[in-house]
């Protein structure tokens, strides 16, 4: 008897007996026994005599399902461990300055995070499964390399585990005195062992596209030089910024999306303010985002000249005019929503700033033009003639990466400017040096941005390595050079400065949510393109040079089919993260309705659904 | 239309400069479609973006949008909106029908120019040492083999370029072999153009198969001529 019918035969008792619970349940055993079909040795690959390398599943196939499985829980995972800095940093601020409602704002960042923590860890756990069943190969291999990593990691699994419940249960009993002492340490372990339980799987990642591979030595040595392979760090660095975008932009959206809803003062206020931190951390983010990735970048360039020219110039490159895209329309969102900021929430400033905001407009969509112009482009063999080939005589030198370093450094710094405007805006200077220092910073600003220029358009005439390492280095830190001036200077300036017109909070009007919304979509969608440009890099390897894809799913799939492939994960995501905080906002919905007390409920809200711990005290 | 004339002139105005300005500028040339719609809709972008800051300019730029499709207080327009209601499905179904139904021309091409290379070839490091002898041996054989095509100049005007669509690479470009390692245009040298992979579809390289003919010290030492007649430096890491 075959391995199906045995399934069948147990199966099918069981529903019959389960008839009367409804439809649902005898669909979710059906989906349940679709999903364990590759368990029970469906189109099981191997040697003939050999243990079985690979299984499949019919429809769909094994790489998709890993492949959305993998980037639905890389997303909330990064979502779970970006939103616990900056909630931790609220409470900072709270804890420090006595403004309570930086408090308030950290313990709703923290209920989204404890809703979205266990779905992290249902996918997670349905990832390691879906892996073990359909690649047993490459999982046995990875076992052998990483065991004493994967004991660490459960291990902070636990620790993690142990350290959010107590973050968020003890949020109301831990106020006051030592105890707030206490909680506020609480949220740095958190977010300590939050950090290793990103870098420990990175290091398994990251070990597939740049191997060390040793010989000889303990379990606990070859792991060792595996995990510090040459992408390991730098992508631990750019996974924890982005994380922090996403998180940002996420909980921007949700708050864009409360304050759509929500109808008291009070309410529109407070989503107002949390859109406007939400932004603030995205963009805060992103400003350091593209010198991660670049780093990122020359290390898998440096590590293998074959997988970078993939990458950059090879099938891969489009995936680049996209991303830039993406970014572009990050940058452009976030500064439309500072620039709304100013002219909604202070009455009167539009007028003084407008022109600015026009100024910066115009830049922004002139870099955004550099940055998305291709170095070869798409043409009709009619228009390749006349261009003499698929690169623009003209225009081609926007291409390459000495323009598009230039142009993603200005963006940066009109960003910033942005923020900086947003500060000032409705206060008058009072200070005697006011004068000085605005000089001083306007000739720092227009210095960097000449000194970025030149630097870029001198990349055109050095050796590559030149530029790599000197010039492009030296773009970076000029711009963290103005921001780390320009930043001190003018909170010295506004420290005495007279504030003419009050911030006005839940004034936005409704484009200032939808632009917030659309600040995560494209967060999300940029996660999964570069997800799929990182995975395909490694083109038909397991391990990059040590261990081949030898299954039917050995080759890279066309740009796209890939995109409906990101497109769906994408989109499920934003379901999955819409329901997670419909089931986390259930609680307050209640109340705010007037429902029954806290004790006539008889279990209180699970924290699964975001049940707010100091509704559990009055039980 | 008054706070409409203006977006709607400046998008006229783009679109000639892109389309008859642009190309007309000493060593320029006619820009692709795709280019051109590119930066239209950056345009686009940046104009509702603009218009929709304050309450006031939105109104402004939406209100008569939104008054002519809803047909509100629009007088003798009505017969145009009916027009425009009718017409712009057409052109939208159109477009898709053009660009989906099977035709003589051949498609748009996403070439690319620079395909990974094989990894046997990664890595390798020139043999042969940088003396001013080896660099002026090379720079012979280039004469001898390369530039009718790439030119004597080393900027892909050889005699013969006129005659290969793509042009041959221009190698004084900044954008060119300043990019690449060595190994890589020991690879593109040695294979040529049938020696390309599948990504580099589709394969319009009429570069010669040189391993048949030179020997491959011969081919590191054009290498070498070639990044110093043309003044640019391969690509390294130290």
């Amino acid at each position: 008897m075959s391995a199906i019918q045995q399934e069948r035969e147990t199966i099918q008792p069981s529903l019959q007996t389960d008839r009367s619970h409804g439809g649902w349940l005898a669909s979710l055993l059906l989906t349940a026994v679709w999903l364990a079909l590759p368990s029970i040795g469906i189109a099981a690959e191997g040697t003939a005599a050999g243990p079985t390398e690979y299984r499949d599943i019919p429809y769909i196939g094994s790489r998709n399902l890993v492949w959305i499985v993998a980037q639905l829980h890389l997303l909330l995972a990064g979502f779970v461990l970006g939103v616990p800095i900056f909630a931790w940093l609220c409470e900072v601020i709270a804890w420090r300055g006595g403004e309570k409602r930086y408090d308030k704002l950290a313990k709703e960042f923290t209920k989204l995070l404890t809703s979205a923590y266990a779905t992290t860890a249902l996918f997670g756990g349905i990832l390691l499964f879906l892996l073990v069943a359909f690649y047993p190969k490459l999982m046995n291999y990875l076992t052998d390399v990483f065991f004493p990593s994967f004991l660490l990691y459960c291990l902070l699994f636990l620790f993690e585990t142990a350290t959010l419940y107590l973050y968020w249960y003890g949020w109301d009993a831990m106020q006051h005195g030592r105890k707030k002492t206490l909680h506020v340490f609480l949220g740095f372990l958190l977010n300590f062992f939050a950090l290793f339980i990103m870098i420990v799987p990175n290091a398994w990642a990251t070990f597939q596209s740049s191997p060390v591979v040793i010989s000889e030595g303990t379990a606990i040595e070859r792991a060792w030089a595996a995990t510090w392979n040459p992408t390991w760090w730098p992508i631990n660095i750019h996974r924890l910024i982005a994380n922090v975008v996403l998180g940002g932009y996420i909980c921007g959206a949700y708050a864009g999306v409360r304050y759509l809803s929500v109808k008291s003062k009070e309410d529109r206020e407070h989503y107002d303010w949390m859109g406007y931190v939400g932004n603030f951390i995205g963009v805060f983010g992103l400003l350091a985002l593209p010198f991660a990735g670049y780093w990122l970048m020359r290390e898998i360039y440096q590590y293998n000249q074959q997988m970078g020219i993939t990458l950059m110039g090879g099938f891969l490159s489009w995936l680049f005019i996209i991303q830039a895209m993406l970014i572009g329309v990050l940058f452009l969102g976030s500064n439309y929503y500072f620039w709304l900021g100013i002219t909604y929430r202070i009455p009167g400033s539009e007028a003084k700033y407008r022109k600015a905001m026009l100024m910066m407009l115009i830049s922004l969509l002139l870099c955004l033009a550099v940055w998305m112009t291709p170095h070869s482009l798409v043409a009709s063999i009619e228009e390749a003639q006349k261009m003499g080939g698929a690169h623009h005589p003209l225009l081609g030198v926007l291409g390459v990466m000495s323009a598009k370093m230039t142009v993603s450094n200005l963006m940066i710094l009109i960003t910033f400017m942005s923020f900086v405007m947003y500060w000032r805006a409705g206060k008058e200077d009072t200070a005697g040096w006011a004068k000085l220092g605005k000089a001083v910073m306007g000739a720092v600003l227009v210095l960097a941005s000449l000194a970025v220029i030149v630097l870029g358009v001198w990349g055109y005439f050095v050796p590559a390595i030149v530029r790599i390492n000197y010039f492009s280095t030296s773009q970076v830190l000029i711009v963290i050079f103005v921001i780390l001036t320009i930043t001190p200077l003018t909170a010295l300036l506004l420290k005495s400065a007279k504030t003419t017109t009050e911030m006005v909070w839940g004034s936005m009007p409704p484009r200032a949510g939808y632009s917030l919304v659309l600040n995560a979509v494209m967060v999300i969608l940029l996660m999964t393109l570069m997800g799929y440009a990182r995975s395909s890099s490694r083109v038909h390897w397991h391990v990059y040079g040590v261990m081949r894809d030898s299954s039917p799913y050995a080759y890279s799939p066309a740009l796209g089919s890939a995109s409906l492939i990101m497109a769906f994960c994408t989109f499920f995501f934003c379901i999955l993260v819409a329901f997670i905080f419909w089931v986390a906002t259930m609680g307050d919905k209640y109340k705010a309705a007037g429902g029954p007390g806290k004790e006539e409920l008889p279990h209180g809200i699970p924290a699964m659904a975001g049940g707010a711990p100091d509704e559990r005290k009055k039980t | 239309m008054g706070a409409l004339g203006k977006p709607i002139i400046l998008m006229i105005v783009m679109y000639l400069f892109l389309k008859f300005v642009l190309p007309i500028i000493p060593g320029s040339a006619p820009l692709p479609s795709s280019l051109i719609f590119l930066y239209l809709i950056l345009t686009a972008s940046g104009i509702v973006i603009y218009e929709t800051l304050s309450g006031e300019s939105k109104d402004a730029f939406w209100g008569p949008i939104q008054r002519f499709l809803t047909g509100e207080n629009i007088g003798g327009l009505q017969a145009l909106r009916y027009g425009v209601l009718i017409l712009f499905p057409l052109l939208v179904g159109w477009q898709t029908y053009g660009s989906t139904a099977t035709s003589d021309l051949p498609p748009t091409e996403s070439r690319t120019i620079h395909p990974a290379p094989p990894g046997e070839y990664t890595g390798l490091v020139n043999p042969v040492p940088k003396t001013p002898e080896n660099i002026m041996q090379g720079k012979g054989f280039y004469a001898a083999f390369c530039s009718p095509c790439h030119g004597g100049n080393f900027d892909g005007k050889g005699p013969a370029a006129r005659g290969y669509i793509p042009a041959p690479a221009n190698f004084a470009d900044p954008t060119t072999i300043a990019m690449l390692q060595e190994s890589y245009l020991f690879w593109r040298i040695k294979k040529g153009g049938v020696g390309l992979p599948i990504e580099g579809a589709p394969w319009k390289s009429a570069m010669p198969r040189w391993e048949l003919e030179l020997p491959d010290e011969w081919i590191w030492k054009i290498i070498m001529g070639e990044y110093d007649g043309a003044h640019q430096s391969p690509r390294t890491w130290e």
